[in-house]
């Protein structure tokens, strides 16, 4: 196949060839980059929370009219002992927050009190004993809590407590190389320090991105009951028996004391709703991209097509001439199809250039992260293809011209 | 001659059907995916208070102590009790208030209504005149009730609907956590967006349906939310927030010229000074006065997802339209033979450009039109998203304006590269050719 006279041809048509090769440039930016976000979306949605989310649901609870802030503790107590005797209910658990709640307390992590910055950053669940069982939660080293190590306290009067159990992320940042089992760390300014009795190989913060990205598996449990206005129940139903306790559960957290507001929006949720509450931008993100993706690749080869058949419609009687000439149909299939390779070659070779260019300047607007060379060679190799999958048709349309047709009208 | 430009246009473009139609959609599309997200860009970044808020202000100080002190760094993004009170009462400024966020047990008298939190907002009397929160029954509670810690309390309108049907309620009395208040004014519906004064309580939420002076809160130990930083030893449980070392209020001024805001700079410096020498403040001063809309700004208010998904919108459209311009060049090239013909009797370059530009402009018009369908259905996909801003995604004259220039605006572009190459056309060589 000769190169030479295609490019001789590609000169008369400048402007043609210049509007298919930069359509083509602008769409390997864009897909690249739009792939390159639906990845990143998808690999936060698919992070676990390091519990186990079947047969797992959230109850928010606001107690109204309560004399302190302390009252609430024997309503806790009770509200726990009617949950975990609820048909169906293998545990249930009282927190401040849990994974992908949204809210929830953080706090710096120091090594000794003299430390000027915090060694990391970690979330702070409240809990009881029965926390890695309701969570499903895996305990990698060391103990759980006791019931006789749990305390109640009201939330506005919280110091520090003597033992907490950290996740194995936490443990790793703050002691690389060896484990905290054992060792003590400072939650707060001017407090005794916590001993670590016990490692969870992973929990999630309940924030699922932005702020806490740096810290998404810094978490620390206390055992501690926080009393107070809002408190949340989290609460394991017996495999498969989740629907019947979603249920059951407020009513019988109202049938005990009426001194309560579930609220009407995200008061009673399974984990499954959790999640995708959680993700639902994410997802919608990932979507609008794939979209935008799949009508952008469909305009453009709707363009090749276009323009292609344009240029087959004007020089039949040029490939008239060839055939008659001696050409063959393959010939005249190959010419279009290396004419259109050619093309796209240039056109994916700015678009290579565009699509990082494209990606440092969503870096520095967006904080996204750069941009995999894989993305942009996956994007050329799929352009090509549609390049080539498009000028088939009207290049088959060209190689059926008869040679009959050079000897038309001249 | 227009009518008849219009004639051959349409003619022309009912000869190729598949083609006109790609045209259309192809601008279609990128006309309808770049207004729905600027539409909703437009929404998020609009201005809260109109014609006010550039005499509003956000002053900040750095009352920390000399810890992890980073010269050149941003203030606190709130303020503590002392200075937030020390800053209300010396009244530098045309108004001012000092607030925070909170949620309130209501108890209403009405039988067969459970008791329910409401969100509140505390805050000192200029919140209402400062913020142009308009009143539909009564009137805001005076200084003298802030001083006093008066039981007193202005509800929204959803509140008052819930409640007392809409009807007057002042004077009435609403029980709060097992205290009697008497409601001396009721909101009319007020959504300022952002939801700027503060931001702890998510960009776009609604108002709050409840306002209680803030000493009265601190008075009763209201419930206060939002965030809470604090520094050095000292504790930040509830009975010692007023002399605790945690900024947790907002404190905004009202400043009605720019020489007056310069002053106010001024005196905020020469306050950190003070409270330096007093040993109050352990770093040297560090303060900032950014207005409202410059505050809207540094917290970066508007979400990264909308604004990377309006500026992927214009990469598509800018890809639509060079597809439009391909297509269209290819189409008018075609038909050299017939423009050959027109110049050959007589028809300047001129008017073979305008009669090009004709039948650009229609296809324009028409992708407009179907963008403009595409971008209602868009902004009614918004509406139906989770977030908080979802509601207010909606397309007003000004950006309906903007559609269709941006359609029509955008073909007419597109047409004209095509339309002068089909001019340059050497009459006499395409009729021998033919």
């Amino acid at each position: 196949m000769q190169i030479q006279p295609i490019l001789a041809a590609l000169k008369r048509h400048k402007a043609g060839t210049f509007l298919i090769a930069l359509q083509i440039a602008l769409t390997l930016a864009i897909v690249c980059n739009a792939l390159f976000i639906i990845q990143q979306r998808v690999e936060r949605i698919s992070r676990s929370t390091g519990m186990i989310e079947t047969d797992l649901m959230a109850i928010q609870n606001m107690w109204v009219g309560l004399s302190d802030e302390n009252a609430s503790e024997p309503l806790i107590k009770a509200d726990l002992q009617v949950l975990r005797q609820l048909p169906g209910v293998q545990d249930a658990l009282a927190t401040n927050s849990y994974p992908l709640r949204g809210g929830g307390w953080s706090t710096g992590v120091r090594l000794n009190p003299e430390m000027k910055k915090p060694a990391a950053q970690t979330t702070q669940y409240f809990v009881d004993d029965h926390a890695l069982a309701t969570m499903g939660a895996k305990l990698i080293a060391g103990r759980n809590f006791r019931p006789d190590e749990v305390v109640a306290i009201d939330p506005k009067k919280f110091q520090f407590s003597p033992t907490v159990m950290v996740t194995k992320a936490l443990s790793d940042k703050l002691f690389p190389g060896s484990s905290a089992l054992g060792k003590q760390i400072y939650l707060s300014d001017g407090t005794p320090p916590s001993t670590v009795v016990g490692i969870v190989e992973r929990l999630q913060v309940p924030w699922k991105g932005g702020f806490a990205d740096n810290f998404e598996a810094n978490s620390t449990l206390l055992p501690v009951q926080l009393t107070g206005n809002f408190t949340t129940y989290l609460i394991r139903s017996k495999p498969g028996q989740l629907a019947s306790v979603l249920k059951a559960a407020p009513e019988a957290l109202f049938k005990a004391n009426r001194m309560r507001v579930l609220p009407s929006e995200r008061g009673v949720r399974s984990f499954a709703m959790v999640r995708q509450d959680a993700y639902k931008s994410d997802r919608g993100m990932a979507i609008l991209m794939g979209i935008i993706c799949v009508v952008l690749l469909g305009i453009t080869a709707a363009g090749i097509v276009g323009l292609t058949s344009f240029w087959v419609g004007q020089r039949r009687k040029q490939i008239g001439v060839r055939r008659a000439l001696g050409a063959t149909k393959n010939d005249i299939l190959t010419y279009f199809l290396t004419e259109n390779l050619l093309i796209g070659l240039g056109g994916v070779l700015v678009g290579a250039l565009l699509a990082m260019g494209m990606n440092l300047w969503l870096m520095k607007q967006f904080e996204m992260a750069r941009l995999s060379p894989l993305y942009v060679i996956t994007g050329v190799i799929v352009l090509l293809l549609l390049g080539q999958g498009s000028v088939l048709a009207p290049a088959m349309r060209a190689a059926r011209v008869p040679p009959v047709e050079a000897t038309r009208s001249v | 001659m227009f009518g008849y430009y219009l004639d051959l246009a349409l003619r022309s473009l009912r000869r190729n059907k598949m083609l006109t139609a790609l045209m259309v959609v192809a601008i279609a599309l990128g006309i309808g995916a770049s207004m729905t997200t600027l539409t909703v860009l437009h929404v998020l970044s609009g201005d809260p208070l109109p014609g006010k808020s550039a005499t509003l202000f956000y002053p900040q100080l750095d009352p920390r102590d000399s810890d992890g002190y980073v010269p050149g760094k941003m203030p606190m993004e709130q303020v503590t009790w002392i200075d937030g009170m020390n800053l209300l009462k010396s009244k530098r400024g045309d108004r001012q208030a000092l607030m925070s966020g909170g949620d309130v047990p209501i108890q209403p008298d009405q039988s067969g209504m459970d008791p329910f939190f409401a969100d509140a907002r505390f805050t000192s009397a200029d919140f209402f005149p400062m913020f142009n929160a308009p009143f539909l029954y009564g009137r805001p509670w005076s200084e003298a009730e802030d001083n006093s810690k008066a039981r007193v309390v202005v509800i929204g309108r959803e509140l008052n609907a819930k409640l007392y049907g809409d009807k007057d309620s002042t004077g009435q009395v609403l029980r709060m956590q097992d205290t009697a208040f008497r409601i001396v004014g009721v909101l009319d519906d007020w959504r300022p967006n952002p939801h700027f004064y503060d931001l702890n309580m998510g960009n776009y939420s609604d108002s709050e349906q409840v306002f209680v002076p803030l000493s009265t809160s601190r008075d009763l130990r209201f419930e206060h939310n939002g965030s809470m930083n604090c520094w050095g030893k000292g504790g930040s449980d509830d009975d010692h927030l007023e002399t605790s070392t945690c900024v947790w209020l907002q404190f905004w001024v009202q400043l009605n010229s720019p020489a007056k805001a310069a002053a106010y700079e001024e005196y905020l410096t020469h306050y950190s000074q003070e409270q330096k020498a007093l040993g109050r403040f352990q770093r040297p001063p560090n303060v900032r006065l950014p207005s409202l809309m410059q505050w809207m700004d540094i917290n970066k208010v508007v979400p990264g997802d909308v604004r990377l998904q309006a500026f992927l919108a214009f990469g598509f459209l800018l890809v639509c339209l060079v597809n439009t311009v391909g297509l269209m060049l290819a189409k008018f090239m075609r038909r050299s033979a017939e423009l050959g013909v027109r110049r050959a009797l007589g028809a300047s370059r001129r008017a073979l450009f305008a009669q090009l530009l004709v039948e650009s402009g229609v296809i324009g018009l028409s992708g407009g039109l179907g963008g403009l369908l595409l971008a209602l259905l868009g902004l009614w996909l918004v509406r139906h998203q989770p977030s908080d801003y979802a509601q207010l995604a909606h397309l007003d004259a000004s950006m309906l304006l903007i559609t269709f220039l941006l359609a029509v605006g955008a073909t007419l572009l597109a047409g004209l590269l095509p339309a002068w190459r089909a001019c340059q056309i050497t009459p006499a060589l395409q009729l021998k050719s033919n």
